[in-house]
């Protein structure tokens, strides 16, 4: 069951500025992604500028500022992958979906997120959405991809 | 001094956990600095002052490596030059190269560094910086291409201010300075002091300038253009123009606006006399009537603004003067358009201030009636050394002028409101009259001047102890603030500027102003004060004249609705 923000906060009553990444963990696995409300909610609670904040959650990939899409979709950066053409990939993922890493496309239906390493590395390059795994993908077959999931949802 | 140090084959004497650089300063060698900043803990981060230490594999940031016995220091080796040039050819690897078009071009840290390095041909191509300027502040201006991320903003924001509304964003060649969800200034809690410009080694961080405003004004011959300047405005730009630091120019000050065009110049040091008139009746007012006291003093936009944001709580604590500017703003499109026969419409009132916020307080929904403002344009310090410039005129071969009446004559104690300290001393002064009938016998209370970040003392005026506290530093006024909440009750008068030093270190004044210009200014305000024998707002001629003939008494109705405000809490991104 989600717990909402109040529920979660309720937790860190008595937590100092360490607290702030685990507490934003915990947020974001509970609404998705880090909202305005919870940032300021969160400054409030530990007595962080929001600023601050803003500029913890930014250093780490982890951390998203928009709700993810129906399919969120994973890309790994890491090494190997890097070295089969990840970047190209992303790349063409981004012109495709019209969004950056990091965010959702206006249709609600996919975002993505840059991964470090999923730990599939013999699959590179390799992307993950939604837990179903992709392996040697390259900047045609991602389209095609991305086109079974909207053909997938006009069905719907 | 217990260390011997060697630099550069010479031997110095150091003081144990004293860092390389504060040795170096000391005996007159010069290193650069970007991310350094006199009186904060050093960072390291930007390395541009690095020296080579004999037996230390590694060039080490003397601004934060300590000295030890018989340390050997190279701070000018062909390495260490060398990396210090390829430092800066890196900075300006994805800057914008637009010097010439920068508002910061000839008074720029990173194009003298380039200069001293002579750095004469890009040897790094990196990617320009593409970032988008934020315009949304009244006051200030932030261009993150021409940021360096040294991060002195940052700093100044948060240790000196308290206020903290920029701070790195993202992470690595990504890294940017910026707000909460990197919207714009305006939702933030920035308070528009301006101090993060005053310590921005490059252009990425200027006022909003509205020069081309004031001309636009100056060229409509069928308006009244009128102008008003701030007391510390008249110390603080004789530098500028090779003139003794801190002199006071008023003299040529308003004869040059004259030349500009302006048909009628002001002091805003009169509107001081006159905030010092309701201030202290308000505060008599309150301590008699025993209404919520402290009261704090709201002549500082950037502190009021603070407060509707971070200590709304104290609101009702806040005195509901207007500030000097919007004052003498009211009087002159009221008092001063009827003594003329013009329509307030009819007047643009331009105010010269040493600060950025003025520029946000001038545009509140309170200042001002029936649709127009009382302050139309305020420009700061900067901005008036542009069009002096702009205009030819030659401060030093300029007959001096006296302002204009009615609202031209000053007491002292109005024009020490330029230093921290000085709206408490004018305002006791008043006080002290006005609840005994008779004068001070000594008009200087020491215990509120100079430069420290708080000072407190007690004054016995008829057997009534009051306690007054005057803190400049918004982070300075949150430990106070804290203290009051937390059960404090021996001050019942608080004075708060929020740029340290007060207003002659306003954000809006010359950049590049050194310790010693600045304490020349609050010098030079004091000697006015010495020399000149109207000491007191009360006695002002044409303070006294107003009320008789046009406010009635402070605090009344029509004082009331001209010179008094509202505050209210402010929602914004903490």
């Amino acid at each position: 069951m989600k717990t909402t923000l109040d529920n979660i906060l309720k937790n860190y009553d008595n937590s100092g500025r360490d607290a702030l990444i685990p507490l934003l963990q915990e947020i974001q696995e509970n609404e998705g992604f880090l909202s305005e409300k919870s940032i300021v909610m969160t400054g409030k609670k530990l007595n962080i500028p929001t600023s601050k904040i803003y500029g913890v959650a930014t250093f780490y990939n982890q951390f998203r500022f928009e709700p993810t899409g129906k399919y969120h979709i994973q890309v790994c950066r890491g090494t190997a992958c890097h070295v089969l053409g990840s970047a190209t990939v992303l790349q063409e993922l981004e012109s495709y979906l019209k969004v950056k890493s990091g965010q959702t496309t206006r249709d609600g239906f996919f975002s993505i997120e840059v991964v470090a390493c999923i730990g599939a590395c013999g699959l590179a390059p390799v992307i993950c959405i939604n837990g179903e795994f992709y392996a040697n993908v390259t900047a045609d077959s991602i389209k095609t991809i991305i086109d079974t999931y909207r053909a997938k949802e006009q069905e719907l | 001094m217990s260390l011997t140090i060697d630099i550069n084959g010479k031997s110095y004497e150091a003081f144990e956990s004293e860092t390389i650089l504060t040795v170096l300063n000391r005996n007159g060698i010069k290193v650069p600095t970007l991310c350094n900043m006199k009186d904060f803990i050093p960072t390291g981060a930007c390395r541009i002052c690095v020296v080579e230490i004999e037996g230390n594999p590694k060039l080490v940031s003397s601004c934060s490596f300590p000295v030890s016995n018989g340390m050997k220091i190279h701070t000018h080796s062909p390495r260490v030059v060398e990396a210090r040039k390829t430092i800066v050819e890196l900075l300006l690897s994805n800057h914008p190269d637009d010097c010439l078009f920068c508002v910061r071009n000839s008074n720029c840290e990173l194009q003298n560094l380039a200069k001293e390095y002579h750095v004469v041909e890009r040897r790094i191509h990196g990617v320009k910086n593409n970032h988008k300027i934020d315009f949304s502040s009244l006051s200030i201006v932030r261009d993150p291409d021409k940021c360096i991320l040294c991060g002195r903003c940052v700093r100044v924001c948060e240790e000196t201010m308290g206020v903290a509304c920029i701070e790195y964003i993202n992470r690595g060649s990504k890294t940017v300075i910026g707000t909460t969800m990197q919207k714009g200034l305006n939702t933030s809690s920035c308070v528009n002091c301006g101090q993060c410009i005053m310590v921005c080694p490059t252009g990425a961080l200027s006022e909003r300038n509205q020069t081309s405003l004031v001309q636009e004004a100056l060229g409509q011959k069928d308006k009244i253009v009128v102008a008003q300047y701030a007391p510390s405005i008249s110390v603080s730009i004789a530098e500028e123009f090779g003139i003794k630091p801190g002199k006071d120019i008023n003299g040529a000050l308003n004869a040059a606006l004259r030349k500009m065009g302006f048909n009628f110049v002001f002091d805003t040091t009169f509107g001081a006399d006159l905030t010092i008139m309701e201030e202290a009746s308000e505060l008599i007012d309150r301590i008699t009537k025993g209404k919520t006291l402290p009261m704090f003093t709201s002549c500082c936009p950037a502190w009021v603004k603070y407060a509707e944001e971070f200590a709304p709580d104290f609101l009702d604590n806040l005195s509901s003067c207007k500030s000097p500017q919007q004052m003498t703003g009211a009087i002159i499109k009221s008092y001063f358009a009827d003594k003329i026969n013009v329509k307030p419409e009819n007047i643009i009132s331009v105010s010269i201030m040493p600060c950025t916020a003025k520029k946000f307080e001038a545009q509140r929904d309170t200042m001002g009636r029936n649709g127009i403002n009382d302050v139309d344009i305020v420009i700061s310090t900067r901005e008036l050394i542009e069009l002096i410039k702009l205009y030819g005129i030659d401060i030093n071969n300029i007959q001096a002028e006296l302002t204009d009446s009615p609202l031209g004559v000053r007491s002292s104690a109005g024009k020490i409101f330029g230093a921290t300290g000085g709206v408490m001393e004018a305002a006791l002064r008043t006080a002290y009259k006005k609840l005994t009938g008779t004068e001070l016998t000594n008009f200087k209370i020491s215990a509120v001047r100079g430069f420290a970040g708080r000072k407190e003392t007690k004054i016995n005026i008829n057997g009534l102890e009051i306690g007054v506290a005057v803190v400049s530093g918004l982070a300075n006024a949150a430990i106070l603030l804290e203290e009051i909440r937390n059960g404090k009750n021996d001050v019942h008068f608080i004075e708060v500027m929020t740029c340290p030093r007060g207003c002659i270190a306003g954000g809006g004044q010359r950049i590049g102003a050194s310790e010693s210009i600045i304490e020349a200014r609050m010098q030079s305000l004091y000697k006015i004060d010495d020399t000149e024998t109207l000491k007191v707002s009360h006695k002002n001629p044409e303070v006294i004249e107003l009320y008789t003939n046009f406010l009635g008494e402070p605090l009344q109705h029509r004082s009331h609705e001209l010179l008094h405000t509202k505050y209210s809490k402010r929602d914004v991104l903490l």
